[in-house]
């Protein structure tokens, strides 16, 4: 059986085979941003003292499913006044980046679609790639609210894409590589072996500027619905705002991934030795998404949005002073081969 | 000084932010207080003032007598009552309707009645579908009278002390 699958694969025209590798990776995405929705949801009811949706299905589990049927189903109202093409592209241009930088995302050692070597650069552009789906929605929708949204998305993007990428230059120095699944088998080993105690602020700091990036709770001022409304997705209804609610969620399991990668070891196991558990696993990489995707929802469910003024003191006079001193600290670190991780 | 640098650190180490998010994940796992709407309900008491309704005595006479009290007392103009005086010299309503879209359920044409036949009773879960449905008329409101006259005995002889 599993030769028969083995041979038609190889028969498989390459196209073919690259088009099912995408499809084996964006389905199972694509559904972990609609159970992501859910477990929001939940999380958020939970902290409020509610039980959130568990009305869809046994305990609320087919409500994604609903949601994405209620918004598919949706009209698609395109304003007079607004660019036609470009405010159709937006939301397109919002989520290819966020799917398409999983292409280098290791789950571990063998299982990864392209192993590219300036995989963290890749990482790098398409990240902030993601924005100009929403300055694009916010021009082309010609509303006040939405290009006001757009205006302070850029800005905030701009200001903490620096402190993102040093705080990835600090991951670069301490792996001696731009290849993400050797930046994880630099972390081989236990807790201790990790990156995220010797670059513990620029862990800090990628994983806060992360939440930022994504425009999330409390750096949503892209959105500041008590201010701007709705910010840049105002003008949008059915499935195009659908497809701005999948690029943020599909780039929240990103940060998540990224940061489970090159601050907490991957999928290497924080008990090396024990049996089963010890085992580098795939499973591992996913523990460590879900503690930070958990962490997204939490800090959207206790803390309030920052005034504009506050994200932008906060990355520019905290984060990117914070990461330029800790890049120096880790420079000597490495010169100085300081151990266990840098000998 | 030592406040100071104290007072830096806890800036820097996001001390509050983090005070915050204990609290919120406490609240994560308490109990949790929501309440399962059609199955469950949470207790009402016997004054809740809900939709109207009018009642009859034990004979299946109306009580009500067309005294347009409750009218006069409405606040919001919500009554219409109009009268004839039957052959036995009695006088009965030919309409009385109360408009819900104005009624603001004070529950003063209770108070006025007296002859306790306008009451408003537990119902607060009801629709209207189409327009001219939110007027109850004086059939409407009899009906829910039959219908809940148990309950809405019950629930005036409760307050009968206090009245």
């Amino acid at each position: 059986m599993l030769e028969l699958i083995l041979t038609t694969w190889d028969a498989l025209p390459e196209i073919l085979q690259i088009v099912l590798k995408i499809v084996v990776i964006v389905v199972p995405i694509m559904l972990s941003v609609a159970y992501l929705t859910l477990a929001e949801r939940k999380v958020i009811g939970y902290i409020q003292v509610r039980i959130g949706p568990n009305r869809v299905g046994p305990k609320g589990l087919l409500q994604p499913i609903a949601d994405g049927l209620k918004l598919l189903m949706k009209e698609i109202i395109i304003p007079t006044n607004s660019n036609r093409y470009l405010f159709i592209a937006a939301p397109i241009i919002a989520l290819a980046p966020a799917l398409a930088a999983w292409a280098v995302i290791p789950f571990n050692a063998e299982l990864l679609l392209s192993d590219l070597d300036a995989g963290l650069l890749y990482i790098l552009a398409l990240t902030s790639f993601g924005v100009y789906g929403i300055i694009i929605a916010g021009w082309a929708s010609n509303s006040k609210y939405a290009f006001l949204g757009a205006l302070r998305s850029a800005a905030q993007v701009v200001s903490y894409e620096i402190a993102m990428g040093f705080a990835l230059v600090g991951v670069l120095l301490a792996a001696h590589s731009l290849n993400i699944r050797d930046i994880v088998e630099a972390q081989a080993g236990g807790v201790f072996h990790w990156f995220w105690l010797p670059l513990l602020p620029l862990f800090v700091v990628y994983f806060l500027a992360g939440v930022a990036e994504t425009n999330r709770a409390p750096f949503d001022v892209a959105e500041g619905e008590s201010e701007i409304v709705a910010g840049f997705h105002v003008e949008y209804s059915g499935m195009c705002f659908a497809l701005f609610f999948l690029a943020e969620y599909a780039n929240m399991i990103l940060i998540a991934a990224l940061t489970a990668l090159m601050f907490l070891g991957g999928w290497y196991s924080p008990f090396p030795g024990l049996p089963v558990i010890g085992e580098p696993s795939i499973i591992w990489l996913f523990a460590k998404m879900s503690v930070f995707l958990f962490l997204f929802l939490w800090f959207r469910a206790t803390f309030p949005r920052y005034r504009y003024d506050q994200i932008m003191r906060l990355g520019w006079k905290v984060f990117i002073p914070v990461t330029i001193v800790w890049l120096l600290v880790v420079a000597v670190a490495v010169l100085a081969e300081l151990g266990p991780w840098f000998d | 000084m030592k406040t100071g640098l104290n007072h830096y650190l806890k800036t820097f180490i996001l001390w509050e932010l983090l005070i915050g998010l204990k609290l919120t994940g406490r609240y994560f796992f308490a109990k949790k207080i929501t309440v399962q709407y059609p199955e469950e309900k949470t207790p009402q008491s016997y004054r809740f003032r809900g939709l109207h309704a009018l009642r009859r005595y034990d004979n299946g006479e109306e009580r009500c007598i067309a005294c347009k009290l409750c009218e006069a007392v409405c606040p919001a103009l919500a009554i219409t009552i109009e009268s004839e005086v039957h052959d036995d010299g009695s006088r009965r309503t030919t309409r009385y309707d109360i408009d819900l879209f104005k009624c603001i359920f004070c529950g003063f044409c209770e108070e006025a009645c007296p002859v306790d036949s306008i009451v408003e009773t537990r119902i607060f879960d009801y629709h209207f579908e189409k327009r001219g449905e939110q007027i109850m008329t004086k059939e409407k409101l009899l009906a829910i009278g039959d219908q809940h006259e148990a309950q809405i005995a019950a629930d005036r002889e409760l307050d009968a002390p206090y009245r």
